[in-house]
């Protein structure tokens, strides 16, 4: 085929046409004071049950701020498995909401885009000033030294979750503080008919999570301290090995497990008795939604190495949280900070981390009794004592993608009756630094 | 036998073929004529007429242009560029990467040009499985149901079905026959058949191979049953029944009569196979979520998800350009030896 | 015609062996969705504990089912009559005229069937973002949007087919249309395109198909409002509970036309594909 030289041409021509048209997104300044009667688009994260229970606990507190400043807010919930790309999409284009949660761990890559509003020194007193926070929710809001990307709003830390009732009749008393009295204990509730410890293993985000936690205990990271990742290291191995062997060598999880991915099933296993042991966020309200009786849920920090190896560190969760972040390209600024204001003021928090069971990033919001029970003080504990942030490296939602999916995969391999050995273990966490490009 | 000269016309009827009448020497070693409809002499057209055509393509044209070639121009350009999620907002300043995105798929030393190799071996293994089968029980099927029978309509009938459902319900379905725990499969395998113990897994693991490879056949290997069974219906009956005459049986008839006449529809069906499966993302997106097993990395859903998935437009888009490079050259290798099969017919 | 044993064997134990694979996966589709849903979550059973039709009520309400609905609806029908309209137009310009850069066009468009949907991915986004910015049409997002993407599946094809079937289309229909005193196109509409039925419903159930079944432009290109079916489905699965019973029954629901629609028309399909033979 030839083309000849006027179709060339022409096809040339038309290729400028769009690149002329196109440029890049510019950020448009919030327009001025005018901000009673504007309307906001708001992208709620998945905290409740289901997308619906979202949007009936959200609604009432909007339509509380409509009624104290005059400005609407469009509600859309968005699924988990579909908001991490519905925010680059949005960065990408230039067209999204005004404001968004973002689980806090992306708080660094969402940075990075510049697509978020910066929340300086002038743009945190007008929501009331940054001593108002919890410093470990603050520590994961975006790269050390620079303002952050987003606030938080809800936060959470892992705990083990296990059953009172279960432990008590396997003669446990006392919920395992170190990983081989774990391991022991889970041995003792597995039998041929029922699993100590349900694991999300099919999921990305969960493993990743536990991994970082496992990981921090054994001295390793993930990144080092200029941002370039170190996913291949003996510490990040060991650790990963730890997490698999859970499945491989100590046969306290269900193989079935490698196929959890929805975000859902390890807990529903652990509400219905199916396991014991399940390791999760801020679970309590989401347990009573299954069913489970509250008397049955313990909660402890999760359980560290008898001994810490060199340069190990008492680390038993990563900071989790939500985060809220506003768009640079908003059209009503003000609208958003004061909508910000809104989600962050102490009644607001009191309100929705009630709800949630997360627990508020407030500090004066725990003065309220519902953060008082003995289960919320453990994760409370947790969140200020032995939590840790999540690297805050721009390449980190590489990293939740790559390492999650390697480690699904090796669950998958473990599930399947393929030895999982820290060779193999090696070469994913290769292969997966190789991928990230920072 | 009308021999068109090697060029763009022999290309573009070979592509455009229909099975036609035949025109062969009755006997049974029948040849193949690969005919088109006669072509006449174009009449000679007033020239103030001569713009229509033009006019009447404008509209494919513009749609050609916008849809396709445009942005595989632009998805070719992206491929030097170093796009990642750090210049989505601002594209214009991403840095040139000369030629490290190719060189990062193609190294297959490191890890990701091995696991793009990886892939487009897992592909080419699926789709020639899949095409095997495909094309053998359609044709099976077509042979069985040429001649009428009770209950042929029927039979037809259902045999369409899973080509005609949308993809996504038949493979949702699938899925949930192969969950390990609570799936038919697993169910008949073990509980019902005890072919083995343990309930194996079909979604992960090395027999998710397997599953994908099967749930395709399912699906399409109605679609050559259809198509054959539509070239078989045009084959005179006069030819079998010569071939009758000359003492064939049923398989003899099938090798010298049905195929040979098939032939022009077999060569578009084998090459639309072959592409449709090639790329076939649906599937193994529906079948398998987000976390598709290595051993059913099929190429557009690695590509997919190396692009997509970690935002690194820049080795997306030259995983894609090599993509479409070797299918250029399959399917030009596929043509010419094709067009030298019919030459020497 | 004489048929030997064997081969009538052949032929009974064959088809019905076909027929069981082929079905067995309807049956599980059809059965599940009026199971409840304790009969999906536990080890498969052949049978329902107890029918029940609450599946087909309650999937209206877990997922926006109607809407998605809706959307593929307007998508496919759109995309479906746009691909029928551009190809017709161009089949007949191709094959009834001789031009310089018929081959051309042809060759190209043709050759555009073998390119992976993948690279048009990016780009596409890319290029209905700036379009959106620069002139204000919304297309990313948009319904609009995703019917011109799926045009990018469909055009080739439907091209392809109809050239092929406007061939076989008698030039003498033509002449005395032109004869008659009508123009080109009206040659074109009031004596090619009822000719050309079958080819033209065969495109149009091929493009309707495509669009009705396309994920990973349609998971892209679309926000929660304009979601289509295909990837709307998806979100069954990602509640407490998987419910697979509505899962099936959304899935019977949303096939059951289409597969109706095909079964009566593929002779038409058929037809349109193997054009010009049967005389």
């Amino acid at each position: 085929m030839r083309l000849n030289k006027t179709a060339t041409a022409a096809v040339a021509g038309l290729i400028m046409l769009p690149l002329a048209a196109c440029g890049s997104t510019t950020a448009t300044t919030g327009s001025g004071s005018a901000k009673s009667g504007a309307t906001l688009t708001y992208w709620a994260s998945n905290q409740g049950t289901s997308l619906d229970n979202d949007k009936q606990v959200l609604s009432p507190e909007l339509a509380k701020f409509t009624k104290q400043t005059g400005i609407k807010v469009n509600l859309e919930v968005v699924p988990w498995a579909d908001l991490l790309n519905r925010v680059l999409a949005a960065t990408t284009s230039g067209k999204g909401p005004d404001v968004v949660n973002i689980g806090n761990t992306w708080s660094s890559s969402v940075q990075a885009t510049g697509a978020f509003l910066p929340f300086d020194d002038a743009t945190l007193t007008a929501i009331g000033g940054k001593s108002r926070f919890l410093a470990g929710s603050m520590s994961a809001t975006g790269v050390a030294g620079q303002p952050p990307a987003a606030v938080p709003i809800y936060s959470m830390a892992y705990g083990l979750y296990y059953n009172k009732k279960q432990f008590k009749a396997a003669g446990i008393s006392s919920p395992p503080k170190t990983w081989d009295d774990f391991v022991i204990d889970a041995k003792k509730l597995t039998t041929p008919s029922h699993w100590a410890l349900s694991l999300e293993a099919g999921s990305k985000t969960e493993n990743i999570h536990t991994a970082f936690t496992l990981s921090q205990q054994q001295g390793g990271s993930f990144f080092d301290s200029s941002g370039k990742a170190t996913f291949n290291t003996p510490q990040n191995v060991a650790a990963l090995k730890q997490y698999v062997d859970f499945m491989q060598t100590d046969k306290i999880v269900n193989p079935s497990d490698a196929q959890y991915s929805n975000g859902t099933e390890a807990l529903k296993d652990f509400a219905t008795g199916t396991t014991s042991m399940v390791f999760w966020q801020a679970a309590q309200a989401s347990l009573k939604q299954l069913g489970m009786s509250p008397d049955d849920i313990g909660v402890a920090p999760v359980p560290l190495p008898a001994k810490l190896p060199a340069g190990g560190r008492p680390v038993t969760s990563m900071v989790a949280g939500i985060n809220l972040g506003i768009f640079k390209n908003t059209k009503s600024k003000d609208a958003a900070i004061a909508f910000v204001k809104f989600m962050t003021s102490t009644p607001e928090q009191e309100v929705l981390n009630k709800t949630y069971g997360s627990l508020p990033s407030v500090t004066d919001a725990y003065s309220d009794p519902a953060f008082q029970t003995p289960n919320v003080l453990v994760i409370k504990d947790v969140l200020s004592n032995s939590a840790a942030p999540m690297p805050q490296a721009s390449g980190e939602s590489q990293f939740e993608k790559l390492v999650g999916a390697a480690m699904s995969s090796l669950f998958a391999d473990a599930a399947t009756g393929k030895p999982v050995t820290n060779g193999q273990i090696a070469g994913a966490l290769a292969a997966a630094q190789q991928q990230v490009t920072n | 036998m009308p021999h068109h000269g090697a060029g763009e016309e022999l290309v573009v009827d070979t592509i455009k073929t229909k099975v036609d009448s035949v025109r062969a020497p009755v006997s049974a070693d029948a040849r193949v004529v690969s005919g088109q409809a006669p072509v006449k002499p174009a009449r000679p057209r007033k020239r103030r007429r001569q713009w229509l055509p033009y006019v009447l393509l404008i509209p494919a044209v513009v749609m050609e242009l916008m849809i396709h070639i445009i942005p595989m121009l632009i998805g070719v350009m992206m491929s030097f560029f170093k796009m990642t999620q750090l210049y989505l907002g601002n594209w214009r300043q991403a840095p040139f990467a000369h030629l490290d995105n190719y060189r990062l798929a193609m190294d297959i030393n490191q890890p990701a040009g091995k696991a793009l190799l990886h892939s487009f071996v897992v592909t080419i293994a699926f789709t020639v499985l899949v095409l095997v089968f495909s094309w053998s029980l359609g044709l099976f099927a077509a042979v069985l149901t040429q001649r009428p029978f009770r209950g042929r309509g029927i039979v037809r009938t259902l045999l369409l079905i899973p080509f005609a459902l949308p993809i996504f319900a038949s493979v949702i379905t699938w899925n949930f026959m192969a969950q390990r725990d609570t799936g038919v499969i697993n169910h008949v395998l073990v509980n019902q058949l005890h072919l083995t113990q343990g309930n194996p897994f079909w979604l992960i693991g090395g027999n998710s191979f397997i599953t994908i490879t099967l749930v395709v056949i399912w699906r399409t290997w109605p679609f050559a049953f259809l198509m054959m069974s539509a070239g078989m219906q045009s084959i005179p009956a006069d030819v079998y029944e010569a071939a009758v005459l000359d003492g064939a049986g049923i398989v003899t008839q099938l090798r010298r009569v049905t195929l040979p006449l098939l032939a022009p529809v077999n060569r578009v069906l084998v090459l639309v196979l072959f592409l449709w499966t090639f790329n076939d993302f649906t599937t193994p997106y529906t079948l398998f979520g987000d976390t598709t097993p290595a051993q059913a990395d099929l190429i557009s859903i690695h590509i997919y998800q190396n692009s997509f998935g970690t935002w690194n437009f820049g080795t997306g888009s030259a995983m894609s350009v090599l993509l479409l490079l070797f299918l250029m050259v399959v399917t030009g290798f596929y043509l010419v030896l094709v067009n030298r099969r019919t030459d020497s017919a | 015609m004489h048929e030997p044993n064997w081969f009538r064997w052949t032929r009974r134990v064959g088809l019905f062996l076909l027929m069981v694979f082929t079905l067995i996966p309807i049956y599980v589709m059809v059965s599940s969705a009026v199971k409840p849903l304790q009969d999906v979550q536990g080890v498969f059973t052949w049978w329902p504990s107890h029918f029940t039709l609450a599946p087909f009520r309650d999937m209206w309400t877990t997922i926006p089912l109607a809407r998605y609905f809706i959307n593929s609806l307007v998508v496919a029908t759109a995309s479906s009559l746009a691909s029928v309209l551009i190809a017709l137009l161009a089949a007949y310009s191709i094959s009834r005229y001789r031009f310089r850069g018929r081959q051309t066009f042809t060759v190209v468009v043709l050759s555009t069937q073998m390119f992976p949907g993948i690279l048009f991915l990016l780009p596409l986004f890319v290029m209905f973002v700036n379009i959106g910015n620069a002139t204000g049409i919304n297309l990313y997002g948009s319904r609009l949007g995703l019917i011109l993407t799926f045009l990018t599946f469909t055009l080739p094809f439907a091209i392809w087919m109809l050239i092929g079937y406007i061939d076989s289309i008698p030039r003498e229909l033509d002449e005395a249309a032109l004869v008659d005193g009508n123009g080109p196109l009206g040659a074109l509409f009031r004596v090619v395109v009822p000719a050309a039925i079958p080819g033209i419903v065969a495109v149009a159930i091929y493009a309707f198909m495509t669009a009705w079944g396309e994920v990973l432009f349609a998971s892209v290109m679309t926000d929660d409002t304009t979601r289509t079916l295909a990837v709307g489905l998806r979100g069954y699965a990602t509640q407490n509970n998987v419910y697979w019973n509505q899962i099936m029954a959304a899935s019977l629901t949303v096939s059951v036309p289409i597969v109706i629609g095909f079964l009566l028309l593929q002779r038409f399909m058929v037809a349109g594909m193997t054009a010009g033979s049967v005389k």
